[in-house]
C-alpha cells in the first residue's frame, strides 16, 4: 500500500458521453428518503470515489447504477442510456427483466461481502456468467478465467471453494468474476470493509492495477489512501446529498465544508 | 485419549525436554458401568420374552421372499417413488407460487397447503376413493372419458392421496430452502446479467438443496411407512400382502413382524442413500466433507475404548 504508483498518464479517455450521469436522483425505502437528489458525472476511464459516513446513501446510489435498486425520481444514465427505463416521447417505459439483465452484463459489481457462489470453485465462479449468459464455450472461458486468476494473483487457487479461501482471496476472485464479463464499468461497494487489515492491501493492489488499465470504476470506499492515490474524482456524500466533490487530493487535504472536515478528521 | 499437555513431544511420549507431561489417573465413571448393565438386562429380558412367546419364528424366513411379499415390496417401493415424485414436483411448484409476487397464485398455494396439511392423510385417501359420489364421470374432452369408479383404481387413489398430501409438506420444505439462501447470492447473480430463471436454477436451488435434502430424506422414509395406510383402499402393497398371507397361513402376528422387518430394511437402505446425497450437496459449504458411514463406524469403534468417551 505504501508504494506510490505513478498516476496513469491518460486519466480520462475524454469521450463526450459520460459513463455515468445522475440528474436529481431520489430514492426512498418506504418513508425513509435515502437519496435526496444526486447530481454527478463519471467520465469514461475515470476512477470515481464515493466517500461518506454509513447511511449517507453512497452504497444505495451505487446499487441504483446497475438497477439493483429502482430510483424514485430523477434520471440516471449509463453510457448515455437511461437505467431501467426506455423513454419514448415524454413517457417512460419500464424495461423488461431480460432487458435489464442485458444491460447489467456490461457493468461489473464487487460486493462488500464478496457474494461468491459457495457451491462452485473459484474457476467455476468466474466462468459461470460468461458460459451461462454470454454462451461462451467452456474451454475458452476457462482459459480466460485462468488468465484473470493469474492477474489477481490466485492462479493456484482455481480449484478451491470460496470457504477454503481467505477474505482477501475471495474478494480478488470476485473481482476476477466481474471482469470475466468484460464490463465497461466496474462498481465497487466497500470492497475492503469486510477484510482483515492485513488483507486489504492485496485487494487494493488489484484495483490499482485495474485502474491503470483504464477501466472506469465507481468505488464506494473508506480507504482514503486509495482514493488519494488512484482516484480521479471524489465525492463526499452525507444524508443523501453530495456535500462536496472534486479532485481527491484537494478534497482530502483541504475540505471546504464543515461536514467534510468533521468526517475526514475522524477517518484520516 | 491423552492428557498430555506437552506440545513438543506428541502423545507417543519420548521423555519431554521441556515441561513435564502430566500423568494423572483418569476419573472412573462408575455410573456408566451401572447404566450399561441395567440397559443390557432390560434388553435381554425383552429378547427372552419374545423367544418364549407363542410366535413361530420359522414362519418369517419361510415367507420372507414369498412371491406375494416381494410383489408387495415392489408395489410399496413403486408407490413411494411415484408419490414422492408428485410431492417434490408439486412442492417446488407450490413453493415458487407461494413466494411469487402474484397475490392470486400465492393465496392459492397457501390455501392448498392449509387444506392438505390440516386434514389426516388417511381421511384424504378415503375421500379420494369415494369421490365417485361427487363425480360420476371423468371427462377430459376428446382424450379420456370414463366412469369415476373405473378411472379411480386403488393404485391411482393411493398415488394421488399420498402424492398430493406430500406436496403440501414438500412445499414448506422447499420454501424454507429457497429462503435460506443469502440474498447477496441473487444480487451477485443478477449483477452478472443472469436472468431470474438462471439465477434460480444455477445459483439458488443448488444451495437451497443443502437445506432441502435432509428433511426430504425424512419425508421419503415417512412416505415409505405411510404407504401402509393405503391398505384401506384395497391396494395390495407390503402390509396388505403380509396380512393376506397371515390370514391364510395361520400366522398373522408373524407376518406383521415380517412386514416390519421389510420396512426396517427399506428405510435403512434409504437412509444410506440420503447420507450420500447430503454429502454431495455439502460441497463447498464445509472445508472438509463429512466422513462416510464406514469412516464413522471406524471412528466410533475406536472411541469406545477411550475412558473419557471420545467426542468423535
Amino acid at each position: 500500500m505504501t508504494d506510490k504508483l505513478a498516476k496513469k498518464d491518460t486519466p480520462a479517455k475524454d469521450t463526450t458521453v459520460p459513463m455515468v450521469k445522475a440528474e436529481g436522483v431520489h430514492k426512498s425505502f418506504g418513508q425513509v428518503e435515502v437519496l435526496k437528489g444526486i447530481d454527478l458525472e463519471v467520465k469514461q476511464g475515470e476512477v470515481f470515489c464515493l466517500i461518506g459516513p454509513s447511511g449517507s446513501g453512497k452504497s444505495t446510489f451505487l446499487r441504483c447504477i446497475n438497477h439493483l435498486e429502482k430510483i424514485n425520481a430523477g434520471r440516471l444514465y449509463v453510457d448515455g442510456e437511461l437505467v431501467g427505463y426506455r423513454q419514448k416521447g415524454d413517457k417512460l417505459y419500464e424495461l423488461k427483466d431480460t432487458e435489464v439483465a442485458l444491460k447489467r452484463r456490461d457493468i461489473g459489481m464487487v460486493f462488500q461481502r464478496f457474494n461468491l457462489f459457495p457451491h462452485m470453485t473459484a474457476l467455476e465462479n468466474i466462468i459461470e456468467a460468461p458460459v451461462q449468459v454470454k454462451g461462451q464455450n467452456k474451454a475458452q472461458a476457462k482459459e480466460r478465467a485462468m488468465q484473470l486468476l493469474e492477474r489477481v494473483g490466485l492462479a493456484d487457487k482455481a480449484a478451491n471453494y470460496p470457504s477454503q479461501l481467505s477474505g482477501g482471496q475471495q474478494q480478488r476472485v470476485a473481482i476476477a468474476r466481474a471482469l470475466a464479463m468484460e464490463p465497461k464499468l466496474m462498481l465497487f461497494d466497500e470492497p475492503t470493509s469486510a477484510l482483515d487489515p492485513e488483507l486489504v492491501g492485496d485487494v487494493l493492489d488489484v484495483m490499482r492495477d485495474l485502474a491503470q488499465s483504464g477501466m472506469t470504476m465507481v468505488v464506494v470506499t473508506h480507504e482514503m489512501g486509495f482514493a488519494r492515490e488512484v482516484g480521479d474524482s471524489l465525492v463526499f456524500m452525507d444524508g443523501g446529498v453530495v456535500v462536496e466533490s472534486g479532485n481527491p487530493r484537494d478534497v482530502l487535504t483541504d475540505p471546504q465544508h464543515e461536514r467534510t472536515k468533521a468526517f475526514l478528521s475522524k477517518v484520516l | 485419549m491423552t492428557v498430555d499437555t506437552d506440545k513438543t513431544t506428541g502423545p507417543a511420549g519420548t521423555p519431554p525436554a521441556g515441561p513435564e507431561a502430566i500423568k494423572a489417573i483418569p476419573v472412573r465413571h462408575y455410573g456408566r458401568y451401572v447404566s450399561a448393565v441395567i440397559a443390557l438386562a432390560l434388553l435381554g429380558g425383552v429378547v427372552y420374552a419374545f423367544s418364549q412367546g407363542k410366535i413361530e419364528w420359522d414362519a418369517i424366513p419361510n415367507y420372507f421372499f414369498d412371491d406375494r411379499i416381494l410383489d408387495g415390496v415392489g408395489k410399496t417401493l413403486l408407490l413411494t417413488v411415484l408419490a414422492m415424485a408428485i410431492g417434490i414436483v408439486g412442492g417446488i411448484l407450490l413453493a415458487v407460487m407461494r413466494l411469487s409476487k402474484n397475490p392470486v397464485t400465492s393465496s392459492i398455494a397457501w390455501f392448498y397447503i392449509w387444506f392438505f396439511r390440516g386434514t389426516p392423510v388417511l381421511v384424504q385417501l378415503i375421500v379420494w376413493f369415494n369421490l365417485g359420489l361427487v363425480f360420476e364421470y371423468i371427462n377430459l374432452g376428446p382424450f379420456y372419458k370414463d366412469e369415476w369408479s373405473d378411472f379411480m383404481t386403488p393404485f391411482l387413489t393411493a398415488l394421488l392421496g399420498l402424492g398430493l398430501n406430500e406436496a403440501a409438506y414438500m412445499a414448506e420444505i422447499c420454501r424454507a430452502g429457497l429462503l435460506s439462501v443469502d440474498e447477496g447470492q441473487t444480487e451477485a447473480s443478477h449483477a452478472l446479467g443472469m436472468s431470474h430463471a438462471k439465477t434460480l436454477r444455477r445459483i439458488v436451488i443448488p444451495q437451497a438443496m443443502r437445506v432441502i435434502v435432509p428433511p426430504t430424506g425424512n419425508e421419503v422414509i415417512n412416505m415409505l411407512k405411510t404407504t401402509s395406510l393405503v391398505s384401506v383402499v384395497q391396494y395390495p402393497e407390503l402390509l396388505r400382502a403380509a396380512q393376506d398371507i397371515g390370514q391364510t397361513s395361520g400366522a398373522p402376528a408373524e407376518m406383521l413382524f415380517l412386514a416390519a422387518a421389510w420396512y426396517l430394511l427399506l428405510t435403512s437402505v434409504f437412509s444410506v442413500g440420503q447420507y450420500y446425497l447430503e454429502r454431495y450437496y455439502a460441497k463447498g459449504s464445509t472445508r472438509q466433507l463429512p466422513p462416510t458411514p464406514l469412516q464413522k463406524i471406524k471412528a466410533n469403534l475406536l472411541s469406545l475404548g477411550r475412558p473419557n468417551g471420545g467426542t468423535a
